[in-house]
């Protein structure tokens, strides 16, 4: 918490040219007690002003956003989060993304606006600690200056909708307030925040505030920004992360009409993963992209493998699987509670199962992408990014520039699902631009995207539990096996782990003996995160297992998770953690009253399923109805129920939690990467199919708990975990089929 | 060249006119254009890197991403050669609202079901919906199941209200 005071410290104000106010962080020569800088000097451009929030005189009010937006809804939900504070009227908010902000400090990086990360859940409850006082300082300066012309003290005024009004109903308007108040000396101590009964826009319903833009095809994308004198790049990468070129052929690339060049790439060795090129590659530079992808077409490039060349899925799986029988086989301890050997003995019953998690792509809408300029002193970069800062750190390593001669101007972005928290690509778009000596605009095609991914590694799991005659569980032993997603990235073996499973998942504090070990599988597939790691494989095994208890113990699953949760409680977990059982029951009886659980999960026709979870302070349910008509399966129904604390923006909430479990059920559906000899196998939408319209199920009904005693949580991903599980349950009840590997549907009709 | 002084090489009637510079004319949003370039150029990057027109999305193949309609008709513009499109009438996402800026139907309706995600397929999705609601007014859930979009965000309950809502008049 004391970066969040030191940040507020640093708020300031700021005078703009045309009278307008500006909130924001200091310049990077300013210091927090500078005089604002005379206005002549700074220009009317708000991005090089740090600024959060932006009064024009005419009463417009631009609010700019530090975290890229990737369709997570964040940049309207920080916005209003400020708007709120600063009583500003929203139809007159703009929202803009600010880009990259760095700042030389010593010839070291001092990041404008602190942590700049999108798409990875913090972004809310960062903007929460930190970016209300933004609004409020706007705020307190409009009042001050209200008050010195009104003639009133500033606490017999108030605000409503950009607007300043006197005890006998004066009105002043924000914009005519702005250049007033941006002479008023800003304040010693921290302005107070609102008290919650005042808000106006928080917890009120709001669209995406790019909606009008993105409709009429306006919005422009990375990928639709250009640099005049640009060449368009494209790419054939090497099939091996670690293989060679051993011929190549160029002259019939070079003889398309429009072709300039042909650009060999190779992987640094020395870097981590993510910040160099993936594998070795190709591009064809050209003056525009149809020449570019003619030229493509026309190289002849004999690749040869490396040592990854013996490397296939179905191999790595049964390896998994033999490392979590073998017991003697090295593994990390992840939790360790009890003794689960001991409480084995006492054993009334016990079950085990084993699931099987395939490897997966991002497939991000937007395919990689990054448009660069280089200059001798400044290289300006337009980048779809999750973590502007990381591909800042590429930039200039490759560049050599100081650190506020790199601009990096991040658009919303086109989907990130944590593909774009590496920048391979950022790499690859720097060096073919010093090697054309002009623009470049480099743009994946959706093969190179699908077959040169950080994939989410696949894994295996093993689930042992032992129940007493009082139908507890005594003892949990999980075994997990994967290929760690933060191997080749610089993290210490001993927590290569934390990418695939948690120490605090459930049941951990449930189960008096419970224990959890991690199995270290080696691949040379390059791995990365991805949306929901680590708690998507392990929430289908685990939710999955409990299913499986209920079955085995013949009674209805709901009360065997009710029995498993107990009573409401705070059960600590160890490094701050804490479930809340007494939230995650009340999300879990919502899913199962509105679905009718009690009437319809005996009796109906269809198969009826739940699952839960819990991710940091946010819970989670959901219940599923399937019907199976031969070999088709239909969802009729997805309910989901969440508890995130305070909430912002109630119409983006819906929106992610409908989404994310729409993804979560189209991917454990139909979805696997899969490598055979090194290669992977999957090219285009053909064989890596998302699911569509038909597949998905035609609303999902979200229940959402009211939270206003609490900080607002990430909500982004939080609706992912209990997806897949509770359709399994729910095929498992309708079918008799137990799927215990995914995808789905494959497991589904091979079995059926 | 004396020799031919003042004697016609041809007849005048037969002197062919320079031939104006050979292209492919077709209509985009309402305005005419004429392609010089590579008659097999995908009409997507000449809409993308020619036009600037950059509503329409690359996604790569069966992503719906960059679907226009061409003569009514939603098609991928990544499929489209500009050689097929002589004479044809497109419109792209940018072509959907009205000269004075007003929003068609569905686009309304996407933004008051805020039928969005990360953005980049709702152009598709539109242009789709457009031919749909243009073939038959009142689509049912079936029909609203074979649009042929992809989409990862997980839009796609949303995108199905927009629809019924503008078939619906607006109405939710």
């Amino acid at each position: 918490m004391s970066a969040d005071l030191s940040r507020r410290r640093f708020l300031k104000v700021l005078a703009g040219s045309a009278g307008a106010l500006v909130v924001g962080l200091p310049l990077a020569e300013a210091r927090a007690d500078d005089a604002p800088l005379p206005p002549g000097l700074l220009g009317d451009d708000y991005r090089s002003l740090g600024a959060f929030v932006r009064i024009d005189a005419d009463g417009a009010v631009l609010i700019g956003t530090r975290d890229p937006e990737t369709g997570t809804g964040g940049a309207t939900a920080v916005a209003r989060i400020i708007a709120d504070e600063l009583d500003a009227d929203w139809q007159r908010v703009a929202v803009l993304p600010l880009g990259l902000g760095v700042q030389n400090r010593d010839g070291q990086p001092a990041w404008t606006y602190g942590h700049q990360r999108g798409g990875a859940g913090e972004t809310v409850p960062a903007a929460w600690a930190d970016l209300r006082q933004a609004g409020a300082l706007a705020r307190w300066l409009l009042l001050q200056a209200a008050a010195r012309q009104l003639g009133v003290p500033a606490d017999q005024l108030r605000t409503q909708s950009g607007l300043v009004i006197a005890p006998d109903g004066r009105r002043l308007g924000y914009g005519a307030l702005a250049a007033a108040a941006a002479k008023v000396a800003p304040p010693p101590a921290p302005v107070p925040v609102k008290q919650p009964e005042r808000y106006a826009l928080i917890g009120q319903p709001a669209g995406d505030a790019d909606a009008r833009a993105i409709v009429t095809g306006q919005l422009r994308f990375a990928s639709d920004h250009r640099f005049a004198e640009e060449l368009v790049a494209v790419l054939s990468h090497c099939p091996w992360p670690d293989g060679t070129l051993a011929a190549i052929d160029t002259a019939a690339t070079l003889a398309v009409k429009g072709v300039v060049k042909v650009v060999q790439l190779r992987p640094e060795p020395s870097q981590p993963l993510g910040q160099t090129v993936l594998a070795p590659a190709v591009a064809v530079l050209a003056e525009d992209t149809w020449a570019a992808l003619q030229g493509r077409d026309k190289l002849k490039l004999d690749w040869k493998p490396g040592p990854s060349g013996g490397e296939n899925s179905a191999d790595l799986e049964q390896q998994a699987v033999a490392l979590l029988d073998d017991k003697t086989a090295a593994a990390v301890r992840v939790r360790n509670d009890g003794d689960v050997d001991a409480a084995g003995k006492k054993a009334a019953r016990r079950l085990e199962a084993s699931y099987v998690l395939p490897w997966l792509a991002h497939a991000t809408p937007e395919p990689m992408n990054c448009l660069v300029r280089l200059e001798k002193d400044r290289a300006t970069l337009v980048v779809p990014t999750q973590a502007p800062q990381q591909a800042w750190t590429v930039v200039r390593r490759l560049t050599g520039l100081a650190p506020e001669q790199i601009r990096i101007q991040v658009p919303r972005v086109g989907g990130g699902y944590g593909r774009r928290l590496d920048h391979d690509y950022v790499a690859e778009a720097v060096l073919l631009a010093q090697a054309a000596g002009r623009p470049v605009r480099l743009l994946w095609t959706r093969g190179e995207d699908l077959a040169h991914d950080v994939y989410r590694p696949g894994s295996a799991h093993k689930i042992s539990a032992v129940v007493d005659r009082k139908r507890n569980v005594i003892a949990w032993t999980q075994r997990t096996a994967s290929a760690s997603a933060l191997a080749r990235r610089g993290v210490p073996d001993d927590r290569l782990w934390t990418s695939e499973v948690a120490a605090d998942q459930l049941p951990a504090g449930l189960v008096p003996s419970y224990r959890s070990d991690w199995c270290a599988l080696q691949s040379a597939i390059p791995r990365g995160a991805q949306r929901g790691m680590p708690h998507l494989s392990n929430a289908f095994a685990v939710e999955s297992f409990v299913d499986e208890l209920a079955h085995a113990m013949k009674e209805d699953p709901l009360d065997t998770r009710l029995r498993l949760l107990g009573e409401p409680r705070q059960v600590a977990l160890g490094d701050g953690h804490v479930l809340d059982t007494g939230r995650l029951l009340n999300v879990l009886r919502l899913v199962a009253d509105r679905i009718g659980w009690k009437q319809n999960w005996l009796h109906s026709v269809n198969g009826l399923g739940l699952a839960c979870w819990r991710i940091g302070d946010a819970y989670v349910a959901h219940a599923i109805e399937a019907a199976l008509d031969g070999n088709n399966l239909r969802i009729r129904r997805a309910v989901c129920a969440v508890d995130v604390g305070r909430v912002i923006n109630p119409t983006g909430l819906e929106g992610q939690v409908a989404g994310a479990t729409l993804d979560a059920l189209g991917t454990a559906l139909n979805l696997g990467v899969t490598f055979k000899d090194g290669r992977i196998q999957q090219h285009s939408y053909r064989d890596y199919p998302l699911a569509g319209m038909a597949q998905l199920p035609r609303e999902v009904e979200v229940i959402v708990v009211p939270g206003e005693n609490l900080p607002p949580s990430g909500a982004s991903f939080l609706a992912m975990p209990t997806a897949a599980p509770a359709l399994a349950n729910a095929v498992f009840r309708v079918s008799a089929v137990r799927v215990r590997r995914l995808p789905l549907m494959r497991e589904l009709l091979r079995m059926l | 060249m004396a020799q031919a002084q003042g004697v016609p090489a041809e007849p005048a009637g037969r002197i062919v006119p320079e031939p104006v510079r050979a292209g492919i004319e077709l209509e985009i949003n309402g305005e005419r254009y004429r392609h010089t370039g590579d008659p097999s150029m995908p009409l997507l990057w000449y809409l993308r890197d020619v036009l600037r027109l950059t509503g329409t999305k690359y996604g790569g193949d069966h992503s719906g991403a960059d679907l226009v309609l061409v003569d009514g008709k939603a098609v991928p513009a990544l499929a489209q050669p500009m050689a097929a499109l002589a004479g044809r009438r497109v419109v792209t996402v940018e072509g959907l609202a009205g000269a004075d800026g007003s929003l068609h139907p569905l686009q309304q309706a996407f933004v008051d079901e805020d039928a969005i995600g990360c953005g980049y397929c709702t152009p598709g999705w539109l242009i789709a919906g457009v031919e749909l609601l243009n073939r038959k007014p009142r689509p049912s859930d079936e029909d609203i199941d074979q649009l042929p979009v992809l989409c990862r965000c997980g839009c796609h309950a949303r995108v199905r209200r927009a629809i019924k809502r503008a078939a619906n008049g607006g109405k939710a």
